[in-house]
């Protein structure tokens, strides 16, 4: 699903924010990216998304090639990235059906089909019912979730998370990660970028550490049991 | 297909909403586009509205062919004859060299001094005035050159310098007019692209996160390509409405004017279909600067990543 060898990632300033990076991700794993700020989480997070190309190395995401990736082609690879942010990146002139469908909308998928694929993205997170209420109305967990529901709405075989639950009391990030892995369950690969350790070591759950832009992999533990989840 | 179509209509409607929810400056922007667009078209329209007077008064040429002193009054008559029966005549008037001396002493008030004149010196003339179909240049000279061929005729003067004169002066208004209209043009597409660059600004966390989640250029493009064509459409209609209703409050004093000449010439306002070509140059124009403003945003945005 994700393969990097020795992938260097350097700024136009100079900055190497990845010093060689050699990560495998199978299809299926769920991961959880971890590292002190500025240690390179977001700007490996950039290139699996291809809102940045790798200076050096291979870096292959979903079969596709990012050093030679068209930039015709960005979109419809972009659709097989679902991508969740802190910040959510709702937009506040647009309800919560509106949000979701986007990633639908821009591709030519039916009006029936938009309705029945956003219903059932918001029931899996829980806001049934909540289509029409604009995201200020609703509360931080609560649109973190939408952000879950847009990024998984259009099927993608890949989720990154970027900090999801940097925004949330630890209840609430306990919850998200729980959603998260009811999405991995049914086979999407999840990688989510984190620096609440904490959450991680209860998760117990395969830990990339990334160190100085390069790569520490370790697993911690088996896996708890989740209700419903594995 | 009709998934593609709903996409468009989606983006149409988006787009008029927006217009529709700042009407101060979607009004005032149509309104300078239309003040743009309106400049060639008022000019055209004098441009139009020139040559077809002077095409009018192109009945009012008129050659004057001054005959030999010797020639006498019955083969003047004869030559006024022949004169008619020419094709591209429509009238010839016959001044006898009496009725020519009549008249001069009449309006020159020196009867006293002509009467010491041994004989009248004065020449029979023949007023020739061709039918409109033949009173371009070429043909009224082909004429001129015709009838001062014939041996009886002294000189042949042409009556119409003033007519070459405006005649001129529309050609350079025509190469003045396509100047104006390349410029105002080029006002037009900056107009829309500065207000499209403006919303896209506004928009800009739209257009990150559209692109975010897959969203191809010509989908982001899509909607400030529809304001750009709407603003064009209404900055034509506008326009439009602009130059008729000053041809309106000018027609009145031009139809004085020219009745004081003696033409019947009435002042033309735009037609129907000039609404047309002004409402698609002004769709085009806007497209054209949306087009401009998003692509330049979009290739940044592209640039960054």
């Amino acid at each position: 699903m994700i393969s990097f060898d020795r992938v260097v990632k350097r700024y136009p300033n100079g900055r190497e924010a990845l010093a060689g990076v050699t990560l495998e991700i199978a299809a299926g794993e769920m991961v959880v990216l971890t590292g002190r700020s500025g240690a390179g989480k977001s700007t490996l997070l950039k290139l699996i998304a291809l809102l940045e190309r790798p200076t050096r190395g291979r870096a292959i995401v979903n079969g596709v090639n990012l050093s030679d990736l068209p930039a015709k082609r960005i979109p419809a690879f972009r659709r097989g990235v679902g991508m969740v942010f802190q910040d959510h990146k709702l937009l506040p002139n647009n309800d919560v059906f509106d949000n979701v469908a986007l990633p639908l909308v821009v591709t030519d998928t039916s009006l029936r089909e938009i309705d029945k694929r956003v219903r059932a993205a918001l029931d899996q997170v829980g806001l049934l019912g909540k289509e029409r209420q604009l995201p200020e109305e609703l509360s931080v967990g609560e649109q973190q979730r939408v952000g879950i529901a847009r990024a998984i709405v259009g099927r993608p075989p890949l989720l990154i998370a970027d900090e999801p639950t940097g925004n949330l009391d630890p209840e609430l990030a306990v919850e998200m990660m729980t959603l998260f892995r009811r999405l991995n369950s049914v086979g999407v690969t999840v990688l989510l970028a984190t620096h609440d350790l904490h959450l991680v070591r209860e998760s117990g759950l395969r830990e990339v550490v990334l160190e100085g832009g390069t790569v520490h992999d370790h697993t911690v533990g088996a896996l708890p049991t989740i209700k419903g989840v594995r | 297909m009709g998934s593609w179509l709903a996409r468009h209509l989606h983006a149409l409607v988006s787009s008029t909403g927006n217009l529709a929810r700042a009407p101060l400056a979607t009004a005032l922007t149509v309104a300078v586009m239309a003040l743009a667009l309106a400049l060639p078209q008022s000019l055209l329209t004098l441009v139009r509205n020139t040559t077809s007077a002077t095409g009018n008064l192109s009945g009012t040429i008129t050659l004057t062919a001054y005959l030999k002193p010797e020639v006498g009054e019955q083969k003047a008559d004869q030559l006024a004859r022949s004169t008619r029966a020419r094709s591209g005549v429509a009238r010839v008037e016959l001044i006898t060299a009496t009725q020519a001396m009549t008249e001069f002493r009449r309006n020159s008030g020196l009867g006293a001094a002509l009467d010491v004149l041994p004989e009248n010196p004065l020449p029979h003339v023949l007023i020739v005035t061709p039918v409109p179909s033949a009173s371009d240049r070429a043909s009224v000279e082909n004429l001129r050159t015709a009838l001062a061929a014939w041996p009886e005729i002294e000189l042949v003067q042409l009556d119409s310098d003033w007519i070459n004169r405006i005649t001129a002066i529309l050609s350079v208004l025509h190469a003045v007019l396509w100047m104006i209209t390349a410029l105002l043009a080029a006002a037009v597409i900056a107009v829309v692209g500065n207000t499209v660059r403006l919303e896209i600004q506004a928009r800009r966390t739209e257009i990150e996160v559209t692109k975010l989640v897959g969203g191809t250029n010509a989908f982001v493009r899509r909607p400030f390509l529809y304001t750009g064509l709407l603003y064009g459409l209404m900055a034509g209609a506008l326009a439009w409405l602009i130059v008729a209703a000053a041809i309106l409050s000018l027609r009145s004093a031009v139809r004085e004017l020219a009745q004081a000449y003696g033409s019947q010439f009435v002042l033309a306002g735009p037609g129907l279909h000039e609404l047309g070509w002004l409402a698609a140059a002004g769709a085009l124009l806007g497209w054209l600067g949306a087009w401009l403003a998003a692509s330049g945003h979009l290739a940044r945005i592209d640039r960054n990543n």
